[in-house]
């Protein structure tokens, strides 16, 4: 041992010629597992400040792989587009169409648009679809090995997860805008307390619903399995969050089930918010911008972004769960 | 001695390690009732470049697992840079440099992102990092692809970039899991000249995985892995001189009585591997004369060679590598789940 740890800085010399030494008496090798003692006088590598798990190299992690996201996502121009197409056809396509199907009902010159009432719950559609998608990414992670890349990096696991919840919601919001901005083609105006209200109530969602994808994301092992969170998980929240039909006056059934789905939560309060900023018939009102009830209760806006908060809360927990349990 | 001089020590100070590079004990991981690694001891020095030689399935990409960190051991302890691969996990993390045998780089980034990342999440200083990446970018030639997307690299080329990037948190030890695997036999030679380079300059611990019994020839030392356990570890040049004698390979019209004559007629141990007699005797050349005259079944081919690490595999597992994979192979198919289990 002591010749392998000698500290003199005369014998820091490499020494080639004990190479020979052990040709010589290399008749029967010792099964030993140490290693010839002329190793080890070598120049240690330079010196550099090792991460030390402080708080403020969590940030610099959290940062970077928000970043990484950010990147990814800039150099994608084909995946921001095709996320707008779908929203954009149901906006327009399936909007239009059941305007004129909703209209023969509203007391004529009503003057009140369907689409308008879609509007809200199609930006949230934009954050359900995108912020899954930004998440499923954690699955071509694992499939490219960039995943081993980061749960190797001597952070805390947190800090990937909030990275990427921070990104893939960044990015979800971002394409959400691209929607925000064809309001006034519905009939929503362009007030500035208004594009606030809507632009913080989107973050919310966004931040929240990635989460969940992460949670989702954890446990995949192939892409395949995106075809099912699809089907069992995004499209039953979508349906039953009110974005397409007004909840009111439904079956007991399909009323508490669209009361247990988080996006009820979020697709409620940026309606009212977009209705409370138009005059529109009473009679459409009471059809169209009847808040979300528990038992006859009328829930205030704020419980409801508290749902949909403590809902991204729970998720992002489990996600660090289960990525700190993760070899 | 206290863990709190060996920080100082292990951090700041030239050649101040109190401790081996790497230290194993006893090392067992088990996969259900399938025993990868049965109990693996060694030692490596600070410095060293050593070297996990086997073939495939032998147990070196576990151990190699567990040493960083990526898999507990089922038994047995290991410290990597004077810390515990178990209670000290991220101790360990920030001070080893990983190359996979699969590739992890993000394909959409450029090299330099790639780059960035790691610099940032093992928090290399700020205002090191720039001159950092510039110098292992340069290390392995592909400073002027910096700017491009990974994308459009090469099997080679991608592996040089995750060699710079293993590299670029200074690591005291190194661990290249098959670095050359998949390569063509020119980027093979190019990333051993990478590696001699980064010895001579970083002077760090280097602990390599190989099938390849040539790319053996590099290291200090190699350890050869046969069925989780570690046959012999020495220099390659002590081990091929421990063989001490010449190996003598023949085909012959009937193999089985050829070998049942050299085991009457000559009082030597011959073997069938891939199709070929095979004996070791001191002196091969003068040993084939009495061969032709004193065998009773006509031989079609003889050679005769100097020990290689081929032979020493062969001596001291009772099979040569090629063999040795073939059989793991078939074991494999048989239990798909250990395949599965092991990614």
């Amino acid at each position: 041992m002591s010749d392998v740890t000698s500290q003199d800085p005369q014998s820091s010399v490499l020494e080639g010629a004990d190479l020979d030494a052990t040709k010589r008496d290399g008749g029967s090798p010792p099964k030993s597992g140490r290693p010839p003692a002329h190793l080890g006088r070598t120049a240690a590598p330079a010196p550099i400040r090792l991460a030390g798990g402080k708080f403020s190299d969590d940030l610099r992690a959290i940062l970077m792989v928000w970043k990484r996201e950010l990147i990814r996502f800039r150099r994608n121009g084909l995946r921001i587009a095709t996320s707008i197409v779908q929203p954009v056809l149901y906006l327009f396509v399936l909007g239009t169409g059941l305007s004129s199907l909703v209209g023969k009902g509203m007391p004529a010159g009503s003057g009140f648009n369907f689409k308008t009432f879609m509007f809200p719950g199609i930006v949230c559609m934009t954050i359900l679809f995108t912020s899954i998608f930004s998440s499923i990414s954690i699955v071509w992670d694992r499939e490219f090995g960039f995943l081993r890349e980061m749960l190797v990096a001597p952070v805390r696991r947190s800090s990937l997860v909030i990275g990427k919840c921070i990104g893939g919601a960044t990015t979800s919001f971002l394409q959400a805008v691209i929607m925000l901005a064809l309001a006034g083609l519905v009939g929503v105006p362009y007030t500035p307390l208004l594009m606030i209200t809507l632009i913080g109530e989107m973050l919310l969602l966004s931040l929240s619903i990635t989460a969940l994808g992460i949670v989702l994301a954890a446990r995949m092992k192939q892409l395949d399995s995106f075809a099912v969170v699809m089907q069992f998980v995004v499209l039953p929240l979508y349906f039953l969050s009110g974005a397409l039909f007004p909840l009111r006056g439904l079956p007991g059934w399909l009323e508490f089930l669209t009361r247990v789905d988080p996006m009820t939560y979020a697709v409620d309060p940026m309606r009212r918010t977009v209705l409370e900023h138009l005059s529109i018939p009473e009679a459409a009102r009471s059809i169209f911008a009847a808040p979300v009830t528990w038992f006859g209760w009328q829930v205030p806006i704020g419980l409801e972004l508290g749902v949909v908060a403590a809902f991204g809360a729970v998720m992002l927990g489990i996600s660090i769960k289960l990525f700190s349990k993760m070899d | 001695m206290s863990r709190e001089l060996l920080d100082v020590g292990s951090d700041t100070v030239n050649g101040a390690f109190s401790e081996m590079a790497v230290e194993v004990k006893e090392l067992k991981k088990r996969f259900g009732s399938f025993e990868a690694v049965r109990g693996v001891t060694f030692d490596i020095g600070v410095g060293e470049t050593f070297g996990f030689l086997g073939p495939n399935g032998a147990g070196k990409s576990t151990t190699i697992s567990m040493l960083c960190t990526l898999l507990n051991p089922s038994e047995g302890s290991a410290k990597v840079a004077g810390y515990d691969v178990v209670s000290d996990r991220s101790e360990v993390r920030r001070r080893i440099g990983l190359v996979f045998q699969d590739t992890t780089l993000d394909d959409y980034l450029t090299a330099e992102e790639n780059l960035k990342f790691h610099a940032e999440l093992y928090g290399v200083p700020r205002s090191q990092t720039a001159g950092r990446m510039s110098e292992v970018l340069e290390m392995v030639g592909l400073w002027d692809r910096r700017k491009s997307k990974v994308q459009t690299f090469s099997g080679g080329m991608k592996r040089r970039l995750e060699i710079a990037r293993g590299l670029l948190h200074s690591p005291r030890v190194l661990f290249l899991d098959e670095p050359t695997v998949g390569l063509d036999p020119q980027t093979r030679s190019h990333i051993w000249s990478y590696i001699h380079e980064l010895r001579q300059r970083e002077s760090i611990t280097i602990f390599l995985t190989t099938h390849y019994m040539d790319e053996a020839e590099h290291c200090d030392r190699i350890a050869i892995m046969d069925q989780g356990l570690v046959a012999v570890i020495d220099t390659p040049e002590a081990l091929k001189a421990s063989i001490g004698q010449d190996r003598v390979r023949l085909t012959t019209d009937d193999d089985e009585t050829a070998i049942e004559e050299l085991e009457s007629k000559f009082g030597l141990a011959a073997t069938l591997s891939e199709g070929e007699v095979t004996v070791y005797v001191p002196g091969g050349e003068s040993f084939v004369p009495r061969l032709f005259s004193e065998l009773g079944v006509s031989i079609l081919s003889v050679s005769v060679s100097r020990p290689t690490l081929d032979d020493v595999f062969m001596e001291y597992t009772g099979r040569t590598i090629r063999d040795a994979e073939a059989s793991m192979s078939e074991q494999f198919a048989a239990k798909p789940w250990i395949r599965a289990s092991r990614r």
